[in-house]
């Protein structure tokens, strides 16, 4: 199944039947997926005049409480940003993929990483965060989308997927049926859906009373410290033991480097791979660790160089920390990846 | 004994409103609640307010309520309205508000023939902000952006949002009317009743632009408020039912 269409059929098996988007390279395939697809389900789906309309028309829709979703990329997530803002600061369950792009600008429509940091830092205006999932394969990516619906109820927080070109365009086997779904929580104490026999439900954003404006950003930010407790996952390949230079990468780019590693094994070369799956919360603390047996760390990535940043910041200067990078959605041939340890190891 | 005539609908909180004296958004929030309650709808409801004077104008309505973005209310609604067709939705949404930063949002919803009503406040001005031009802003007439008077040459002339939206094919309806003065009052309350009839009977998108005053930034007292709504903004932009899906050709 093709990466994008893989993802539409994950949110309706999580019972996310209610999708609002808009067109845009290289997700489009969602869209083309879900309205044919809806329709078997009862849900609903309406492409949006825009992406600043498709992530508004999502508040509206999460204040119902049912399960809401939209696919876009890169440039879409820059006009989805405002919503996202106002989304995260009601406390709205959402899920979000961005198919992530080359950038800046129209940039282009090959696979890019630079959307890392939008992605963890600036989705928007003001204090939040939102879970950020990078799947390295169409099977993860199904995992983890069933996976956010579940993470952005629990936490009443956006959670989103960063994907890339590579990801939503390949085709590869999906299996459904073993990824399991709890059933949703009881969303009735807080959602809009019309104050028969009760007090009415407000969801609101404006808070010009500095005291409650207050309280409500600390009461995100002890939601954020649970969620950075909790949440943080990530996968290890060939660090069993203490390595000279230890891989990062994450998303399709951690293939990439999957594939060097092996290339470098047949010439003797012994070298690990760390592979971040949430980028937030980052694994600080497991990165931290692994550098006490690692010499040295290269992070891969399709950017300038923006997770490399974290890492830095878990290794606290303990150990060196190298990038290596292709933009303008250029992919890194695993060869590249080999050269580059190879000239970091002086061979 | 004496027989009680007039009270509190059961749609509104009993709350002073923090209009400016003279405002006539106090007005058009009690016709929008009579009506909720004569068509009983109230339980079913959800408003969404806009950002500007009106934000807090979920404090006054006894209804479920969500505070959009700035001109994103007719997007909120689209949504709400989509997932759950049962309830009734409308915006509450100023002339900064759906003619400036939301113009597109209302464009499509009303094109798209979202089942939800817009009750839409010109005033002629941004208000909360504090008295800056508004594409609905008179030519000539001064505010803070346009100290000189609005030059049209400059900036182009007032956009009149129900006539701009009646062109469109898909079956609506659209009314104007003003609450300067008691007959307005009572053609108001009619064509809100009207637009939520619509909705309730699930027929089109419902829109219904009332003029309303803002003496605070015009400058005027509230009777001069009046008058002028009379004088200058009712002939550029004239009452009546512009659009109804029984006269869509």
């Amino acid at each position: 199944m093709k990466g994008n269409e893989a993802i539409g059929e994950a949110a309706i098996r999580a019972g996310a039947k209610n999708f609002f988007a808009y067109p845009i390279t290289p997700q489009t395939e969602v869209s083309e997926y879900l309205v044919r697809r809806m329709p078997d389900v009862g849900g609903v789906f309406l492409q949006m005049e825009s992406e600043i309309a498709a992530a508004n028309a999502l508040f509206g829709a999460a204040s119902t409480g049912e399960r809401v979703f939209t696919t876009s990329s890169s440039p879409g997530i820059s006009l989805m940003s405002e919503a996202i803002s106002y989304i995260t600061a009601a406390n709205l369950p959402v899920v979000i993929v961005n198919v992530c792009r080359a950038g800046p600008g129209l940039g282009g429509i090959l696979p890019g990483q630079a959307d890392y940091n939008l992605m963890t830092r600036g989705l928007g205006h003001g204090d939040f965060k939102v879970v950020v999932f990078a799947p390295s394969s169409v099977q993860e990516s199904v995992e983890l989308m069933m996976l956010a619906f579940e993470l952005a109820d629990k936490y009443r927080n956006p959670v989103t997927l960063l994907s890339d070109g590579m990801i939503g365009q390949m085709m590869e086997p999906v299996d459904f049926d073993n990824v399991k779904q709890p059933n949703p929580p009881d969303k009735s104490s807080w959602s809009t859906t019309g104050a028969k026999g009760r007090k009415p439900h407000l969801i609101r954003t404006l808070f010009l009373d500095p005291v409650d404006g207050e309280r409500a950003n600390r009461e995100r930010a002890a939601k954020y410290a649970v969620i950075e407790a909790n949440e943080r996952r990530w996968e290890t390949f060939n660090l069993d033991k203490p390595r000279k230079v230890a891989l990062c990468a994450f998303g399709s780019i951690a293939r990439v480097c999957n594939t060097a590693i092996d290339l470098l094994q047949k010439e003797g070369i012994e070298v690990g791979l760390f592979r971040p799956i949430t980028l937030w919360p980052f694994p600080y603390p497991e990165m931290k660790k692994l550098a006490e047996t690692t010499d040295m760390f290269l992070a891969v990535e399709m950017s300038n160089g923006q997770m490399v940043d974290d890492i830095r910041f878990a290794v606290e200067g303990k150990k060196p920390v190298h990038f290596y990078g292709r933009q303008g959605g250029q992919v890194p041939a695993p060869e590249e990846v080999v050269a580059e340890v190879k000239k970091l190891l002086g061979k | 004994m004496a027989d009680l005539i007039f009270q509190r609908t059961p749609a509104m909180t009993d709350k002073i409103t923090h209009y400016c004296p003279g405002c006539t958004h106090g007005v058009i929030h009690r016709l929008v609640g009579e009506v909720l309650d004569e068509l009983g709808l109230r339980e079913r409801t959800v408003g969404v307010a806009p950002v500007g004077c009106s934000v807090l104008s979920y404090n006054y309505f006894n209804v479920d309520f969500l505070e959009a973005a700035h001109g994103r209310a007719p997007a909120f609604a689209t949504g709400l309205k989509r997932v759950r067709p049962d309830l009734i939705v409308f915006t509450y949404q100023g002339d900064g508000d759906l003619a400036s930063i939301g113009g597109n949002e209302i464009l499509h919803a009303a094109n798209r023939g979202e089942k939800f009503t817009t009750i839409f406040v010109n005033n002629a001005i941004y208000g909360m902000t504090g008295g800056q031009m508004a594409p609905t802003t008179l030519p000539g007439q001064v505010t803070t952006t346009s100290p000189f008077g609005r030059k049209v040459e400059d900036v182009g002339w007032p956009i009149r949002e129900s006539e701009l939206l009646s062109t469109l094919r898909t079956p609506a309806y659209i009314a104007r009317t003003t609450v300067h003065d008691s007959q307005g009052i009572i053609e108001t309350k009619k064509a809100i009743k009207q637009a939520f009839e619509y909705q309730r009977d699930n027929i089109c998108f419902s829109l219904v632009e009332v003029l309303s005053t803002c003496p605070t930034n015009w400058g005027m007292s509230p009777r001069a408020s009046c008058e002028w709504v009379a004088s200058d903004m009712v002939p550029y932009y004239k009452p009546g039912t512009y659009k109804t899906p029984e006269t869509t050709k």
